[in-house]
Parts: structure tokens; C-alpha cells; sequence
């Protein structure tokens, strides 16, 4: 079965945000399912649904994340969809 | 996207602001399988069934935790109660198994193991008697041992000799613990009508009816429903309840998600789930403020009770909706240090310990984490549990008492617990004695209520 989880990126707009992002998750062999954005009162809000299933370890991406959140200013953060579902969806 | 981005801004804005979280997963563990007449194979037997139905309970809900971005707050364990398998020890030995206990929870990273308890609501045995005549010594010499003791139900009434005994456990073991302003209470419950599967400390223990492991999960949330709450200042009463019953159920499936998952992940089975509003200290995390915010001026004033019912009531409709088992002790705490509304009722002379025990009335447990001045009596504090549990037996609930009588303090002093048990104003205790009540012993019989069959 598909594992799917969902990336999402709060931050300041800022030129590459999307690029910088998007590299990461090819980098890592990730693809990504369906993607959405939009700015909020200057703050650039973006949510990603990327394919997991190969992933065994979440952490590392994480990790990987961590260091864009610090060059970009951003929160980034991944979770499993699952949790999305359960809260939304009866 | 199968999921829309205003719901996913949803779960982050509780997660990141609100404090959504799970309080606790709890693992419960039988240990009537490490009875043994030879006391040091027992206690053996007893760490290694511990720490090795547990071993991985730590980095399981990390690993959780990580994965779906909601955070497990703590992991704790809930053994079957001690006092079973005490029948042929002595006092000082049972010390020596809290000691256990306390060596168990610290290797495995757990930061609270309940069931250092005893059933003893109609008579006490002979573990019952050596567990009750150990307590204030293992309360003291431990750190993360928790207890509780059932005194009282529905079905059997009152023991009343035991309630006298309690009284002058939770006054010794304050003195024992007077250096840390009384500690070993906050670790102390007294109960009518527990429950076998409350995952929540520090009346957890894992109850006769139970199985060999079982993963249940306690959620949080009140930050949750306080800013649900606060988008709709103009809601009538039935939107009110409403609102906190959509909270609840959002809360509750996050919450069984995770218990489920982790409990899959420990090949452990899944208990249930506790649907408790359990305050912290954190700001705006606060049963007390979510009454404010209903329309009370202060926590404590007139319509308190009839607020904390609406919440409580809500909760629990919206979170029974959410799960497939429901169970625990499921409805809103009010303890009083972990509780920064609480603690300002108090400070404001709003909110008094008469208050507090009618709003156990309605609640899910009882008088909670409450500082009591230093000179309490023993009978008195023996009088205050026989209050708490004739609430419980005639309305056929759970209620307990865990108070702290902290030696030295004065009525208006405050007292800090530290960590998750926070800080409490000291309340002074009606001057009136009780004595000759308590003293009489005995048993008050079950309530025509018990008559059911």
C-alpha cells in the first residue's frame, strides 16, 4: 500500500522557496502526489503530498529539512497523512 | 488533494499553538505471575517482567511521535495492583518492591509507573495490610512510584476503617516528604469506584479484569477546545457544547491513531481511550479558562458547575463518537496545581475546597492535587475522602482524593511541585473536627443504588 505523507512549509515569502524544497524531496528519490500553495498576510504557506513508501526513516529527511529551516527561516515539517484522515475524515 | 488545506492548517495550528497533545500512553502490565513465597525471586521476576513487556515502550512512541507530528507527552506504565502479590511479605519488603518498581521506570525512561495499589473498598487482606503499612515509606524512598487505593464503591459502600488508615498514610508520608513540600502525596490517590484501565496518574493501575499487556492512551487538549471556543464569543449554550463535542471528537482520533499504531508496534493490544480535558501549565492550557471563556468571571463563581458540566458532558459525546473504545475515567480533571486557572481562582478567593468537591459532582474524578495546610488532622483528611467517596457511591462515579497537606504552610502560602505537578495556593480545612465520625470505624453500607439486580 501507498504511504503517503505531507510536507508543509510556513514561512516568510521569499525567492526559491519552492525550488530549494522540491530539491530536497527529488534528491531523496521522492515523488510528489499533489501540491498546493498559497501567501497568507506575507506568509507563504505550501502543503505537499509526497510518496513515502520507499522511505523507511522519516528522520533523515527531517534532518534534512532542518538545515533549510535554518538558511530559509521556514518551518517545515513532515508528518504522516494518516493522522490528517483520521482527524478530518469520519 | 484528498485532504483540504484548511484542514491540514487545522491539525498544524492545534499541534503548534494550541497544544494539542497526547497526554499520556500507558502500557499495563499483570504481575500475577511473579508471585512467589521467596520474596528475592519476586522482586526479580518482577523488574524483568517490566522492563522487558516494556523495553521498547520509549522508543516506540518516539519513533511515533516523529513520524506523525503530534506530541506523546509521556510514557508510563501501569502494573497490576501490588498488594496481590504481597500476601506473604513484610512491610519492608514491599518497600523493597517499590524500589523495584522506581529502578524499572527509570531504565526505561518512563517518568511514572502507577499500581503500587490496593482494593480494599469492602475489607483489607493481609497484601492489602502490608502494602498500606509500607506506603509512607515507599512514597518517600521512591520517585516515580504512584499509588492508589480504593476504599469505596457503589456496590459495596464505604470502608470506613480504611478511610481512617488513609487519613494517617497521606499525614505521614507529608511528614516523611516535608524537605520537598510533601511530594509523596501528589504520588497518592484515594478512590471510590476506580477503574481498571485509566491510562492517567496517578490513579492508573491495570486492573483483575485485564490482560497480560494492553496500550491504552490518554489525550489532552483543553488549549484545543479554549480556542475553539474563543472564534465563537457570541455562541448561544447548545452551539457551545457543539463546538467542544467537534473538539473532542478531532482530539480523540488523533489520539487513537497514535495509541493504535504504537500499540501495534509493541505487538501489544489496544486498550482504550481516555477522553480526559487534562490542564497543564502551559499557558492557555487550562480547564478553569475554557469555563471563563463559556462566561464566568473567575473559575469558582456561581454556574461553575453547571459550565463544568456542559464541558464535561460535550466531551465525552463528541470523543465516544471517535473511538471504538472508550473506557478510562473519560470526562474533564480539575486538579488544582497543574491548573493555571485553577490556581487564580484560588488566589482571587473565587474558588474554595467546598466548591471544588461539588464540582466533582459532575466531573470525572476529584479533589485534585490541592495543597492543604501543614496542621491538617488525620481524621480530617480521613473525613475529606469519606466526603469525596460518598459522591462517588451515590451517584455512581468515580471520585478521589489525592490532597497534599504540606507541613509548615500557612493558608495563602503557595507551594511548587515542580515539572508536571506545578504549584498550588495552600487552602485551609473547615476547623470543625471530625474525629468521633472517623473514629466510630466500620463500614457504611452500599447505597440502595448498589441494588440494581
Amino acid at each position: 500500500m501507498q504511504k503517503r505523507a505531507v510536507v508543509s512549509v510556513v514561512g516568510k515569502d521569499q525567492i526559491g522557496i519552492i525550488s530549494k524544497v522540491t530539491n530536497v524531496l527529488a534528491d531523496n528519490h521522492m515523488n510528489i502526489l499533489d501540491i498546493s500553495q498559497t501567501i497568507l498576510q506575507d506568509f507563504f504557506t505550501m502543503m505537499m503530498l509526497v510518496d513515502v513508501t520507499e522511505l523507511n526513516d522519516l528522520e533523515e529527511l527531517q534532518q534534512q529539512f532542518e538545515a533549510l529551516e535554518n538558511e530559509l527561516s521556514l518551518k517545515i515539517s513532515i508528518q504522516l497523512e494518516d493522522i490528517f484522515q483520521a482527524m478530518h475524515r469520519v | 488533494m484528498s485532504i483540504a488545506f484548511t484542514e491540514i492548517q487545522e491539525t498544524m495550528r492545534m499541534v503548534q499553538m494550541e497544544s494539542l497533545d497526547i497526554r499520556t500512553v500507558t502500557m499495563g502490565i499483570s504481575l500475577r505471575d511473579c508471585a512467589d513465597s521467596d520474596f528475592d525471586k519476586m522482586n526479580k521476576r518482577v523488574y524483568e517482567k517490566i522492563t522487558s513487556y516494556a523495553g521498547n515502550l520509549k522508543t516506540v512512541v518516539e519513533q511515533v511521535v516523529k513520524e506523525y507530528g503530534v506530541p506523546i507527552i509521556n510514557k508510563r506504565i501501569a502494573v497490576s495492583p501490588v498488594a496481590e502479590i504481597l500476601g506473604n511479605a513484610t512491610a519492608e519488603q514491599a518497600v523493597e518492591i517499590a524500589k523495584t518498581l522506581d529502578k524499572a521506570a527509570l531504565d526505561l525512561g518512563v517518568d511514572f509507573i502507577g499500581g503500587y495499589s490496593a482494593l480494599v473498598h469492602k475489607g483489607i487482606s493481609k497484601g492489602d495490610q502490608v502494602l498500606l503499612d509500607a506506603l509512607p515509606d515507599a512514597l518517600s524512598k521512591t520517585s516515580r512510584v504512584c499509588s492508589s487505593i480504593s476504599v469505596a464503591t457503589t456496590k459495596t459502600g464505604i470502608n470506613m476503617d480504611a478511610v481512617k488508615q488513609m487519613g494517617n498514610i497521606i499525614k505521614k508520608t507529608a511528614i516523611k516528604t516535608k524537605d520537598s513540600n510533601g511530594i509523596g502525596c501528589a504520588k497518592l490517590v484515594v478512590f471510590c469506584n476506580p477503574v481498571e484501565d485509566n491510562p492517567f496518574m496517578a490513579g492508573a493501575f491495570h486492573g483483575s479484569g485485564e490482560g497480560e499487556a494492553v496500550v491504552s492512551v490518554g489525550v489532552s487538549g483543553p488549549g484545543v477546545v479554549l480556542n475553539a471556543l474563543k472564534r465563537f464569543p457570541d455562541a448561544d449554550l447548545g452551539q457551545v457544547a457543539d463546538i467542544i463535542k467537534k473538539t473532542a471528537f478531532k482530539i480523540t482520533r488523533a489520539g487513537e491513531l497514535l495509541g493504535r499504531v504504537v500499540a501495534e508496534r509493541l505487538h501489544v493490544p489496544f486498550g482504550i481511550m481516555d477522553l480526559s480535558l487534562a490542564p497543564t501549565n502551559a499557558l492557555n492550557d487550562s480547564v478553569a479558562e475554557i469555563l471563563e471563556e463559556i462566561g464566568l468571571e473567575r473559575v469558582g463563581t456561581h454556574g461553575t458547575i453547571a459550565a463544568l458540566a456542559l464541558m464535561n458532558d460535550a466531551v465525552k459525546k463528541g470523543g465516544a463518537m471517535a473511538s471504538s473504545y472508550v473506557g478510562g475515567l473519560s470526562g474533564a480533571f480539575i486538579p488544582v496545581s497543574e491548573d493555571n486557572g485553577m490556581i487564580r481562582g484560588i488566589e482571587d478567593k473565587s474558588l474554595t475546597l467546598s466548591k471544588l468537591e461539588a464540582m466533582t459532582c459532575v466531573c470525572s474524578v476529584g479533589l485534585d492535587m490541592i495543597a492543604l495546610t501543614g496542621d491538617v488532622s488525620p481524621e480530617t483528611l480521613a473525613a475529606i475522602i469519606a466526603d469525596e467517596a460518598a459522591i462517588g457511591m451515590i451517584n455512581k462515579k468515580t471520585t478521589a482524593v489525592r490532597v497534599i497537606p504540606v507541613v509548615g504552610k500557612q493558608e495563602g502560602d503557595t507551594v511548587e511541585f515542580g515539572g508536571l505537578l506545578g504549584r498550588a495556593p495552600v487552602m485551609g480545612v473547615n476547623p470543625f473536627g471530625s474525629d468521633k465520625f472517623i473514629n466510630r470505624g466500620g463500614r457504611i453500607p452500599a447505597p440502595l443504588q448498589a441494588l440494581i439486580n
